[in-house]
């Protein structure tokens, strides 16, 4: 149960994660590797902070405004300095690498016992257990620290998500959605589709790091590695959310997002259990979506050959 | 209304490839005409469209509209003045996004866009009167993803869109020329209402030589990035399809003429 507590509770984290790549990768199409770096500095910055006395919430808000920056910078090199954009994206990453270091002094800062934003819920929940540091979930018995995670985080996920939803259905929400599809279209609507990327991005690695700066704050530290292959991964967890609910609606691809990255994490938890090799995780990853992203036409291509082959019987 | 005063567009400049689109083209519309632009392949008809609309800034000279210089704008500020319809049918929408997304936008064009849900019903209410005026029966459709739609269908709705809110130019660069000919029809007579009834001020090219003289009120013929001919008002009403062909016709050969003379002196003088 612990187990699967934990997945939940990582899943809904980096589900924000998530939120931000779907910005960036199925809104305006761009493949923005800044996540990598962007989600280790919210992580970072909010570590320092927190360990230097600050308000756990101001941190992570602080977090958020560097992932702004961060994505913003990648728009710029994009839009601005005419830089491809996986280039771009790899050239901040790159950069935010030492900002991090810089940032931490050192490559881990652990976070114990100091506060985090999920603390007020752990108050709450103990004081609703009357004062014990277990409660019973449907017969498990579960530290209190533990479902304090699971609850603020799953509020804030939510609340993310209904926000999100709705802004993208706004004015400028329907042009941001549409820069991805036709910038030409978006040009001549009179909008800059170049300042829709740079904003676009911008608010993608918001998410990302304010994702990572949560992240921290549950696992109790921060390290310079931990971004590495965290776009992947959220790929993964995009495309897992699009086949599990579609993409009919907004509403649909951003729950189809969370799911899927609780459910990637679910499967990742499993895995392990069952013996997999945590040095082999982002091989597996990356060979999912490998598949994920050839599947679809492989089984158009198989499905032609099928009809050939079958044609051909039918006229023996 | 539209000045455009002695305007030139090389790509490519100081290289082989070198291409001279335009030379010193200036052409002045007057507000509420139609006008038709003709030339043969390649005569700089498109360009001239697009240094209009901005998709690129010319080499010199001025464009003005209503007096404003615009030549040094942005493609996407120049699009509140000037309404855009492509050749290519899907270039004028997202297709991903529903018909009712699409025009939502086109609502607003050139102006703000507020953090205001923008698809509400009492808005659908008001696309769904305006696009029944198209008889496709699309009024029904409105959430469905436009790129589900025929191109004569996201044409007509891509010419509702560019005259949504009324531009002060309209801009139709062969619009209908990628449609099978029955929606090159409808879209072409869609057009003549559409700029009756707002009163448009528009500029269109056209291969068609028959749209050329059924439609608008002034022809304007092209040549290696110039302006050859312009046939308007009195001229302009006598003017019929087999007039057009022989101006081509000259056109054409007073350039092979000229070639020839051209390759006869090479051959004789050096
Ligand atoms: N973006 C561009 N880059 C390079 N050359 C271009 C560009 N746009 C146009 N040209 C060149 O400029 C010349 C004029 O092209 P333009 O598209 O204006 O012709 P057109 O009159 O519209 O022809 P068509 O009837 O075939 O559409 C052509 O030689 C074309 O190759
Ligand atoms: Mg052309």
């Amino acid at each position: 149960m612990n187990l699967v507590i934990g997945a939940f509770t990582i899943g809904l984290i980096l589900s924000l994660l998530s939120l931000g790549m779907l910005i960036s990768f199925k809104m305006i199409k761009f493949t923005d590797i800044t996540v990598d770096g962007s989600i280790t500095l919210g992580a970072s910055l909010t570590a320092v902070l927190i360990a230097t006395g600050w308000n756990p919430w101001l941190a992570t808000l602080m977090a958020f405004f560097a992932g702004l920056l961060a994505g913003a910078i990648t728009g710029v090199l994009h839009t601005k300095f005419k830089i491809q954009e996986i280039l771009a994206g790899i050239l901040m990453m790159t950069a935010l690498y030492s900002i991090n270091l810089r940032i931490m002094g050192r490559s881990n800062i652990p976070l114990l016992d100091t506060g985090s934003v999920s603390s007020q819920t752990e108050q709450l929940l103990t004081t609703i257990s009357g004062g014990a540091d277990k409660m019973n979930v449907f017969g498990w018995e579960v530290p209190v620290a533990d479902m304090g995670a699971l609850f603020s985080s799953l509020v804030l996920s939510l609340l993310l998500a209904i926000v999100l939803n709705y802004f993208l259905k706004t004015h400028f929400g329907t042009v941001l959605r549409a820069t991805g599809n036709n910038p030409q279209m978006v040009r001549a609507q009179g909008v800059n589709n170049n300042t829709m990327v740079v904003f676009s991005l911008a608010l993608s690695n918001g998410l990302v790091a304010l994702s990572g700066a949560i992240l921290a704050q549950y696992q109790g530290f921060a390290d310079v590695q931990m971004g590495i292959g965290m776009m992947v991964w959220g790929l993964a967890s995009i495309i897992i959310g699009e086949a599990l609910v579609g993409k009919s609606s907004i509403g649909m691809t951003i729950t189809g997002a969370i799911l899927g990255t609780i459910l990637f994490r679910l499967l990742i938890a499993i895995a392990l259990r069952w013996g997999l090799n945590p040095n082999d995780l982002k091989l597996v990853t990356a060979v999912f979506v490998f598949l994920a992203l050839v599947a679809p036409a492989m089984f158009k291509n198989l499905g032609k050959r099928l009809q050939k082959v079958r044609s051909h019987a039918n006229n023996q | 209304m539209l000045t455009i005063n002695n305007i030139s567009k090389t790509f490519f400049p100081g290289t082989i490839n070198e291409v001279k689109a335009l030379r010193k083209v200036s052409l002045q519309i007057k507000e509420g005409s139609f006008t038709a632009i003709i030339g043969t392949n390649g005569s700089g008809k498109s360009t001239l469209l697009n240094a209009i609309a901005g998709t690129f800034i010319p080499d010199e000279g001025s464009i003005k509209i209503d007096g404003t210089e615009i030549s040094r704008w942005p493609e996407y500020k120049r699009a509140r003045m000037i309404g855009r319809v492509f050749q290519n049918p899907f270039a004028g929408s997202a297709a991903d996004m529903t018909i009712a997304e699409n025009i939502v936008m086109a609502m607003r064009r050139g102006q703000s866009r507020p953090l205001k849900i923008a698809v509400h019903k009492n808005i659908k209410a008001a696309i769904a009167e305006k696009v029944q005026m198209l008889k496709m029966g699309l009024e029904d459709r409105l959430d469905n993803p436009i790129g589900t739609l025929s191109g004569g269908q996201r044409q007509a709705l891509t010419l509702l869109m560019a005259t949504w809110l009324k531009p002060k130019l309209l801009l139709l660069d062969e619009h209908t020329a990628a449609l099978d000919p029955k929606s090159a029809a409808k879209v072409a007579e869609l057009t003549k209402i559409i700029i009756e009834q707002e009163k448009l001020t528009a500029l269109m090219v056209t291969h068609s030589m028959q749209q050329a003289v059924d439609l608008p009120d002034r022809i304007v013929m092209m040549h290696r990035g110039q302006i050859v001919e312009d046939l308007r008002d009195e001229m302009k009403h006598r003017v019929r399809v087999p007039d057009l062909l022989e101006t081509f016709n000259i056109i054409q050969k007073r350039e092979l003429f000229d070639e020839s003379v051209a390759r006869l002196m090479k051959e004789q003088y050096i």
